[in-house]
């Protein structure tokens, strides 16, 4: 405990990085998530097709790949060397917006088909459409599922420390190698991933909240501060598994 | 920038062996997490362990797979191969997913099966193994199949143990010969190469238990 309290701002700098490119990460991710998402769900091939490469190219390679390839091989191609961290967000923020465009597409194709038949009839433009009636419930339906993936995203960061960020992960590579001690080091690193996934899951859980009452419904997880706190449930049959 | 052909003949051998490695822990650590997370999920509805077993996945659940696989590796004998702490690190973590899979298939079996295995009076054995398993299971396969997935592509994490598998194959090759560009492209096109089919396979799996 003393040795952890003792290098508190190491840890507190490294999960500093860690946050950056969680948030980034995420930041890109969701535009990413969005926009191809919506392609997806375009009745035309060419903006479906588009989508379905993004896809299928971004989530079938591994983001510590991608990453390599970012910071290595790019800058032999292009001749310009992106930054550390700039290239751990690119890398986490192409994978994990491949999962969320699935998840994007899926929830609004859920959307009753009642209520896009309603807007034709209102004679509501196409943005129109998305923008007051179709993305409002798909929006509901999709964050519990962006919340899990916010979590898978969090933790790929973590491998950025391969390619030389100095994130918590490389904190606890130094403190070990400075103080052999590799139990506490890494179970302190450990420590502030699990406390960052908690906040991330609250935050997520606030948002969840605020969309369903937004649409006068309640959440599926239940009212009342105690049902804010409990974990998410990992979905059943879709693919949030990075 | 000129792809060079003669490379991608020379480095492909040590790359497929890097495959192979990946696809070994990928197989092996899945038959973990597919039976660990199936004990974890029974375990679960058992008092006072369950909850406490459902904390510790939890905790394995939001913290990174490189983080754990760096410290088991550091705390293991060096008698121990890096493979293998690899493969039952990767197993356990995914366990934690597999277990909840597990779990939302067991609370979807039809509370109407619970009472008729009580009212045969049947032993907790046959209950779980005849009635409950059984139906739980056959839904979740396609989530289970998606984790199949989801392990292959952490597989590279293994480089940070010096496992010889695919990317650290890659990175090796790159840097004897300075053909970075190719062998970590030649590595991007190797996952997809697996990971499609494999994705395809399995959205034909879930059409194929969605009927039932």
């Amino acid at each position: 405990m003393q040795f952890l309290i003792e290098r508190l701002p190491l840890y507190l700098d490294g999960a500093w990085v860690t946050i950056q490119l969680t948030l980034g990460g995420s930041a890109l991710a969701f535009v990413l998530a969005m926009a191809f998402g919506i392609l997806g769900t375009i009745n035309h091939w060419l903006p479906r097709a588009v989508a379905t490469v993004y896809v299928e190219v971004f989530r079938g390679v591994a983001a510590l790949v991608l990453m390599f390839w970012m910071a290595f091989a790019l800058p032999l191609i292009t001749g310009f060397q992106l930054e550390d961290r700039f290239a751990a967000i690119l890398a986490v923020g192409l994978n994990v917006g491949a999962y969320g465009a699935e998840v994007v597409r899926a929830a609004i194709n859920a959307v009753p088909k009642a209520q896009v038949e309603a807007t034709v009839a209102l004679n509501l433009s196409w943005f129109q459409r998305l923008r007051l009636v179709v993305l409002p419930q798909a929006w509901a339906q999709m964050l519990p599922t962006f919340g899990n993936l916010i979590i898978e995203l969090m933790k790929a960061t973590a491998v950025a420390y391969l390619i030389g960020v100095v994130d918590l992960t490389a904190v606890a590579q130094q403190m070990r190698q400075a103080t052999g001690e590799t139990i506490v080091a890494f179970f302190g690193a450990l420590l502030f991933y699990f406390l960052i996934a908690q906040v991330l899951i609250f935050g997520m859980r606030l948002l969840e909240r605020r969309a369903n009452r937004k649409l006068g419904r309640t959440p599926p997880g239940g009212t009342g501060l105690k049902a804010l706190l409990k974990h998410p449930a990992v979905s059943g049959s879709g693919g949030a598994g990075i | 920038m000129i792809w060079d052909f003669e490379f991608t003949v020379e480095a492909m051998p040590d790359l497929l062996s890097g495959l192979w490695v990946t696809v070994q822990v990928t197989i092996l650590g899945y038959l973990i997490a597919l039976s660990l997370g199936l004990l974890i999920a029974v375990v679960r509805r058992v008092r006072v362990v369950g909850p406490l077993v459902h904390g510790v996945m939890e905790f394995i659940r939001t913290t990174p797979l490189v983080v754990q696989l760096v410290f088991v590796f550091l705390l293991t004998p060096s008698v121990i191969s890096g493979m293998t702490v690899g493969i039952v690190v990767l197993g356990v973590h995914y366990s934690a997913y597999t277990a909840e899979v597990y779990r939302s298939g067991i609370e979807g079996v039809a509370k109407g099966q619970w009472e008729a295995a009580r009212a045969l009076s049947l032993p907790a054995s046959r209950t779980w193994g005849a009635i409950v398993l059984p139906q739980a299971i056959r839904k979740v396969i396609p989530a289970l199949g998606n984790y199949l997935i989801a392990m292959f592509k952490d597989t590279p994490l293994l480089l940070a143990i010096g496992v010889a598998e695919l990317l650290t194959q890659a990175r090796r090759i790159g840097s004897a010969s300075f053909q970075v560009v190719e062998a970590y492209t030649l590595v991007g096109f190797l996952f997809l190469a697996v990971s499609i089919p494999s994705a395809i396979l399995i959205r034909r799996l879930e059409r194929r238990y969605a009927a039932v």
